[in-house]
């Protein structure tokens, strides 16, 4: 008998918000345990939620990429159960009414492209994190993860194969990147997943029962993990045996999914309505702007760039890893740059500059426009391409634009013939011994006398007519 | 006349005249906890040094600051004070100290308020006795074979007996009214999201609300001039204007509609709290006050509804006492023993029991039969009241059924414990704000308490009909006689 998987995955994504979800301890990662806490997030009585209107946003932006309908009416819930991790006993997250429902996303697939359907998108809190390590009797707890915002993204049980949940997530990840709601940082687990495995003879349309794969946070995971448990209930279906619906984690050393063998799994939630928070009722005008903020989505814009400017896939992933970058490289062809050489600066001394502050393209102190200037100045022979990296650098410092740089710093680049001969025949006065073994035919050097004109201009001489002088007077 | 008898309001016009200090006042109410505390038994905590320190350096600028400078007021000990202990009166908590300040004790500490003790309650207000306090059982003041009620049973206790000036309570089912009227004294629960709860200890959130406990209808008026307006910190908190609600007192009451609900008048009310609510009626008539009948055809189902609810919230706020963090911690061999030997050791029976309850109606299957269903009746009773309050201005009922019950009399038996909230827990349940106010004794010596209840965010109303029968009658001048014997 043939089985066919049924995948069904949940993504958390932790939104980039600066502060928590309901108070405004700071969601910076990686500091000193229990450093980012306060009396509401660690769960004290009598303290109450109020939620980070940014963290709606944030996930109604996701909404919208993927397609999403946008609640105008929603509610948090509380999901009760007991955990050290978890300060209030409860995690307000949301059961009816999530903000975002419905919605797809088209992942590439051995069977052409295949079309994975979305069942809801829902806001919650993050949990703490338990430390094991540095005591044999004691675990700890680190709450500064706690009350983190989260979303969680869940897919109906439409993949089918363990490279589709890899392209599935890659894409969240990809378009959640790129809207700027996540950092995407799968090892610092600001995105985890879940799966949902279920095997079932081909052809059958009820479903297996399934096994939840619980926080794997690598895509090298999520494909082995995912196979492997195919493998494995397959495997135990045709031994005679039963799958059990229970909770596995991924042990990564031994390659294996394990059961979690705790009372985990048969949790009951009791999930009501929190009645520390209003209901959320969204504006529709409100979504409507964010909705034409949404723009073209990476991959979209991707297919343009090749069709467009034929545009290698690699500039256009470069360009589309962030939709600040791709914003950056579309104002700058706007105001006139070309394509290709604008993808050339920002991949070249654009990211070098970036780095160096490290900047992040957003606050890019060069206005793009500016860039556009700059080409023109090259393209009318005012400045040397030489010199146009200069100027870059200095529009980059100063925000100045392009003429106001080459004004300032006297970076005209020099055309002038009179001018240019003085200086070149003073060099050739300076070198009768170059002078004979060029004539001897060492015609390398050339590039010295061009070099020794360019030292004396600052660069500034155009070596189109330098090069001309100098075969004149040789 | 001793001070510790003096109202708010008297207390602060002799303050601000200069014929009395802060140091004094506060003395005074500490002098008179000394020689009744120990027959009453209203507080957790007393400050009196905080409150000697605080008073003594009080200028005469401070002193006009605001309207509570240099007054002693007494908290519900679920109420969080930064840096002063927070029981509620469990043991779990018993050496709790919050490193924040409540809303509500911020806003009276900008107006100068001098606290001077946290009072005593039923373990994390779940009673209506005081009997549930893990700390100790609060007497009433008028017969100390009684209960105060509860769960403020501290704070209305300590008002009766002069231990403090004015006090704050909470009310979830009746917690603030029925205790005022158990002690004859003025209690008033707002409408919810009219007082800020951040910082109060939840029991049951959707209907937890924080309100005053004085010695009369003035006081209390000034009280939630204090406390009441929108809290950024509370999303349950309503943005809304709040008004002077001292400026309605005084107002004629003629040709105001006062709606009799007949199911409120219940079988087996005493007959002495009948009588007394009767009068009350008849008073106000004759203040030009027009009486209506109505009907609250669901109310009947109030108090099933609630401990359904309520039980169903506090289970889940509760979950956070779990010897993790803070509070009580009782170690096990492994994670599960540590959470259940806790939780074992620290909560007292009744909470156990609301609880159980509580994660029972919660529970997958239960849900729609019970969580759900009592949240349609509730809407139901809410409508009730809307539709009642479209035709009368206010609803006049007697606050609890009978007067103050016997120390050990009904906690053999949860139910009937339960039912001594059955006139008071709709309001909660509707949100609606409504008063208890004096309006007679029984035969016994016994205070019998009117409850007044208004239109939502129409607290206007109940203060002003509340004051013009309180001013037309002498019940609220009538004090407990502490005996030195009983003491």
């Amino acid at each position: 008998m043939k089985y066919e998987a049924v995948i069904g995955l949940e993504v958390h994504a932790q939104l980039l918000t600066e502060t928590k979800i309901f108070c405004g301890c700071s969601t910076k990662f990686g500091s000193e345990p229990n450093t980012q806490t306060c009396p509401i997030c660690i769960g004290m009585p009598g303290v109450l939620p109020v939620l980070n209107r940014k963290a709606v946003e944030y996930i109604v932006r996701t909404g919208l990429a993927l397609g999403c309908d946008i609640s105008s009416h929603s509610r948090f819930a509380r999901k009760n159960y007991f955990y050290p991790d978890l300060p209030k006993g409860y995690q307000i997250s949301q059961f009816e009414l999530p903000l975002c429902e419905n919605g797809y996303l088209d992942v590439s697939s051995d069977e052409g492209t295949r079309r994975i359907n979305l069942t809801r998108i829902h806001l919650e809190e993050d949990a703490g994190k338990n430390i094991h390590e540095g005591s044999v009797n004691n675990s700890f707890v680190d709450l500064n993860r706690a009350g983190v915002s989260l979303m969680e993204i869940v897919s109906e049980p439409d993949i089918r194969r363990p490279h589709e949940a890899v392209e599935f997530v890659k894409k969240i990840r990809e378009i959640v990147r790129y809207i700027g709601v996540c950092d995407g940082n799968m090892e610092q687990g600001s995105l985890r997943c879940d799966a949902n495995v279920s095997v079932r003879p081909e052809g059958q349309s009820e479903y297996g029962v399934k096994a939840e794969i619980k926080n794997m946070n690598s895509f090298k995971f999520i494909e082995s993990a995912v196979e492997y448990e195919i493998y494995r209930q397959i495997k135990t279906l045709k031994e005679g045996g039963k799958i059990i619906q229970e909770t596995r984690l991924w042990n990564t050393e031994r390659g294996i999914t394990e059961s979690m063998r705790s009372k985990e799994g048969s949790h009951d939630y009791r999930y009501f309505p929190d009645p520390d928070l209003m209901p959320v009722n969204l504006d529709s005008g409100w979504i409507d702007k964010l909705r034409n903020e949404t723009g073209e989505l990476p991959e979209v814009r991707r297919n343009r760039y090749a069709a467009d400017y034929a545009m290698s896939e690699e500039d256009a992933f470069l360009l589309t890893a962030d939709r600040h970058t791709s914003e950056w490289f579309e104002k700058a062809v706007l105001a006139g740059c070309d394509p290709k050489v604008t993808v050339n600066w920002i991949k070249g001394d654009l990211m070098r500059l970036l780095n160096e502050d490290g900047r992040q393209i957003s606050d890019c102190p060069l206005n793009p426009v500016h860039l556009a200037g700059m080409l023109d100045l090259v393209k009318k022979g005012t400045i040397s391409g030489k010199i146009a990296k200069t100027v870059f650098e200095e529009m980059y410092r100063t925000g100045n634009d392009a003429e106001t740089v080459v004004r300032e710093k006297g970076l005209v680049q020099m055309s002038d013939e009179s001018g240019l001969e003085t200086i070149i025949d003073e060099i050739l006065a300076n070198s009768p011994g170059e002078i004979e073994r060029f004539r001897a035919g060492d015609q390398k050097l050339m590039g010295f006398f061009v070099g020794q004109v360019m030292k004396n201009t600052g660069g500034k001489a155009n070596p189109k007519i330098v090069n001309e002088l100098l075969r004149k007077k040789l | 006349m001793e001070l510790y008898k003096l109202g708010l309001s008297e207390a602060k016009k002799a303050l601000d005249k200069g014929e009395i200090t802060p140091l004094e006042l506060t003395d005074a109410v500490l002098g008179r906890i000394e020689s009744v505390e120990g027959a009453i038994g209203a507080y957790i905590t007393i400050t009196g040094e905080q409150a000697r320190a605080r008073a003594g350096k009080m200028s005469p600028e401070d002193i006009k600051k605001g309207p509570l400078s240099g007054v002693p007021i007494a908290i519900k000990d679920n109420i969080c004070t930064a840096g002063i202990k927070t029981t509620c009166a469990s043991a779990i908590l018993k050496d709790f100290v919050p490193p924040y300040e409540s809303t509500v004790t911020r806003k009276l500490d900008e107006q100068g308020y001098i606290l001077i003790g946290k009072t005593n309650l039923d373990e994390f207000a779940m009673g209506s006795s005081t009997e549930n306090s893990s700390v100790r059982q609060t007497m009433n003041p008028w017969d100390f074979q009684r209960v105060p009620g509860g769960s403020s049973g501290g704070s209305a206790a300590a008002v009766a007996a002069d231990e403090c000036i004015a006090a704050l309570g909470s009310d979830t089912g009746g917690s603030i009214r029925q205790p005022a009227a158990f002690c004859g004294v003025v209690g008033f629960k707002p409408t919810y999201g009219r007082v800020s709860r951040y910082g109060l200890v939840a029991f049951a959130s959707s209907l937890d609300q924080i309100g005053p406990i004085t010695k009369n209808v003035r006081d209390s008026a000034i009280l939630m001039n204090c406390i009441a307006g929108h809290d950024p910190a509370d999303s349950t908190s309503a943005r809304m204007d709040v008004p002077d609600f001292t400026s309605s007192l005084g107002a004629e009451i003629k040709g105001m509609k006062v709606g009799i609900p007949k199911e409120f008048f219940v079988d087996g009310m005493d007959s002495a709290v009948r009588e007394a609510v009767e009068a009350a009626i008849n008073q106000m008539e004759s203040l030009g006050a027009e009486p209506v009948e109505i009907s609250l055809p669901h109310s009947q189902y109030a108090v099933a509804a609630y401990y359904i609810l309520a039980t169903s919230e506090a289970s889940s706020n509760l979950a956070r006492y779990d010897g993790v963090r803070y509070g009580l911690r009782v170690e096990g061999d492994d994670l599960v023993e540590m959470y259940q030997k806790t939780r074992k050791v620290g909560f007292g029976s009744e909470v156990k029991r609301r609880i159980i309850l509580g994660t029972y109606a919660l529970s997958s299957g239960y849900y729609d039969a019970y969580y759900k269903k009592a949240q349609q009746v509730r809407t139901l009773i809410r409508q009730d009241f809307e539709e009642a309050l479209k035709k009368v201005d206010v609803i006049v009922t007697p606050t609890t059924p009978a007067p103050a019950f016997r120390v050990g009399e009904k906690t053999e038996d949860p139910l009937q414990m339960y039912l001594t909230d059955i006139l008071t827990i709709s309001l909660n349940l509707a949100g609606l704000p409504g008063i208890s106010i004096p309006c007679g004794l029984t035969p016994e010596g016994l205070p019998v308490g009117l409850q007044i209840i208004g239109r939502s965010f129409d607290e206007e109303s109940v203060f002003k009909a509340a004051y013009a029968y309180e001013q037309s009658t002498e019940w609220h001048m009538k004090r407990p006689l502490i005996k030195a014997a009983q003491v």
